[in-house]
């Protein structure tokens, strides 16, 4: 378990790092993978001031883009700000050096989940999982099969049932899944190649 | 009918997961609206999920293989329309991804076992009527909407992304079309702020909030209903929202069809967790 670094998220005073031990090629392998230049930012913080689901997360953008700078692989990966961001890029276009920032984030999730790091919204992961069950079964999104699964998964029937009664009322959500006819042209993808 | 008398320009049409199911309103209003118009849309044979925010973020490798069998179901000689941005924005992606990369490419044709255009155009249903130009809209008005005040709201997607900003520009378009049939957009409010996209779902206490604050901006600026681009926007903005009194919430198409004259405007409102038709009828714009 790793305590927020207050000095990295802007707030109290300040932590004592040892460089020594963090991941010294963290921030070339995201920017490897993410093809976002991360070394171009500066802290303006214009990233944070934009987004609208700053509230929400633990580091600000430019405040995980620190975290990789200094190679803390395990702080970054285990971030809330991670699965927080839905990648809507306010940021990207916002930021005076033209970093995208989207990707850096998508980038981490997808470490994270490869690597098995702890995910810190575990709530939104399952909901991930439960839409990409349900294209491998249909080959489409079945809302009410998702929702259904997912409330099962987090054990919260209770939550946003109002929501759900209405949506069903005004037949928003079907009974019946929408198909795809070729449907193992889907499911084939799904199985490694050394399988099919 | 107006509109008849033009040759008729053949589309593919994918209509994506939201327009197929919860938002059924828009795919009914834009087939509508596009037949006034004398666009004649060609449902993609047997399509499948663009590759989703979900899919994307748990394996990009599914996702844009799910996206790529689309692009191998369309037909090479018209353009691929879409609707929703998100779907939009997938299938573009992944285009160019092919056009990047020969050998993935051909791996694809491969695993489908059909040819895949890297000449396909990807376009969105605005860029067509942009393409169709102003005439033709005038042309077809029937119901003027009076001075309909609304807010163009665009989302994040639609013109945000770096894939998306190699492409055609979007912006204004929402405003500039329901202006030439009698609307007057409001631009001064929250046009362009994510409405919370996925996190619906699994965090609607992000949401909520978000929602609201599109809504009062909207309200602020004296707005009487928002116009979206986006199905799933449209769900969000009317489902998590707590902001009273309570903002009719329309689909692009929805207005656009009602319009140009449509008739059956009763089978999509009534799917609205908002009821519009008070609004519509105190415009005298529907009965």
């Amino acid at each position: 378990m790793n305590p927020p670094v207050s000095a990295l998220n802007l707030r109290g005073a300040a932590t004592r790092i040892v460089f020594a031990e963090q991941d010294r090629f963290l921030a070339r392998d995201i920017q490897r993978l993410s093809g976002a230049n991360l070394s171009r930012c500066f802290h303006c913080r214009t990233c944070g001031n934009g987004c609208p689901f700053i509230r929400h997360m633990d580091y600000p953008p430019n405040g995980v883009i620190r975290l990789v700078q200094f190679g803390m692989r395990q702080q970054a990966l285990e971030s809330h700000t991670i699965w927080i961001c839905v990648g809507c890029h306010t940021c990207s276009v916002q930021c005076p050096m033209g970093i995208d920032i989207a990707a850096i984030m998508a980038t981490l999730r997808r470490l994270a989940l490869e690597e098995g790091a702890m995910i810190a919204e575990t709530n939104i992961l399952d909901f991930h999982r439960e839409v990409l069950h349900s294209i491998k079964q249909y080959g489409r999104a079945h809302k009410l099969g998702i929702m259904l699964r997912y409330k099962a998964r987090v054990r919260q029937w209770f939550a946003d049932l109002d929501v759900g009664l209405r949506m069903l009322a005004k037949r928003k959500m079907d009974l019946k899944a929408s198909r795809v006819k070729a449907i193992n042209e889907i499911t084939r993808l799904f199985i490694p190649y050394w399988k099919r | 009918m107006p509109g008849s008398g033009h040759h008729l320009t053949d589309l593919s049409y994918y209509p994506g997961c939201s327009l197929e199911s919860s938002a059924r309103e828009s795919n009914i209003s834009l087939m509508e609206a596009a037949g006034i118009l004398g666009l004649n849309l060609i449902e993609l044979e047997d399509w499948n999920c663009c590759g989703s925010s979900s899919a994307n973020i748990l394996d990009k490798e599914i996702a844009f293989s799910l996206a790529v069998r689309n692009l191998s179901l369309a037909p090479p000689d018209r353009p691929l329309m879409v609707m929703c941005p998100r779907c939009l924005y997938h299938l573009r992606e992944a285009h160019q991804r092919l056009s990047r990369e020969p050998e993935t490419l051909r791996a694809q044709e491969r695993r489908w076992g059909r040819p895949i255009s890297l000449d396909l155009s990807i376009i969105h249903f605005l860029e067509v009527l942009v393409r169709l130009g102003p005439a033709r809209l005038k042309q077809g008005l029937v119901r003027n909407l009076n001075g309909l005040k609304f807010v163009p709201y665009y989302g994040c997607t639609l013109f945000r992304p770096p894939a998306l900003r190699q492409g055609t520009y979007y912006q204004g378009e929402l405003g500039n079309v329901l202006t030439m049939l009698g609307g007057v957009p409001l631009n001064k409010a929250l046009t362009h702020r994510c409405c919370g996209s996925f996190l619906s779902a699994a965090r609607a206490d992000v949401v909520t909030p978000l929602v609201n604050e599109i809504l009062a901006s909207a309200v602020a600026v004296g707005a009487e209903c928002l116009v979206t681009s986006c199905a799933m926007c449209q769900l969000n903005l009317e489902i998590r929202s707590t902001w009273e009194p309570r903002l009719p919430i329309f689909h692009f198409s929805e207005i656009l069809a009602l319009a140009l004259g449509a008739e059956d405007y009763e089978g999509w409102f009534s799917r609205h967790l908002v009821d519009p038709r008070p609004l519509l009828a105190a415009r005298n714009l529907i009965a």
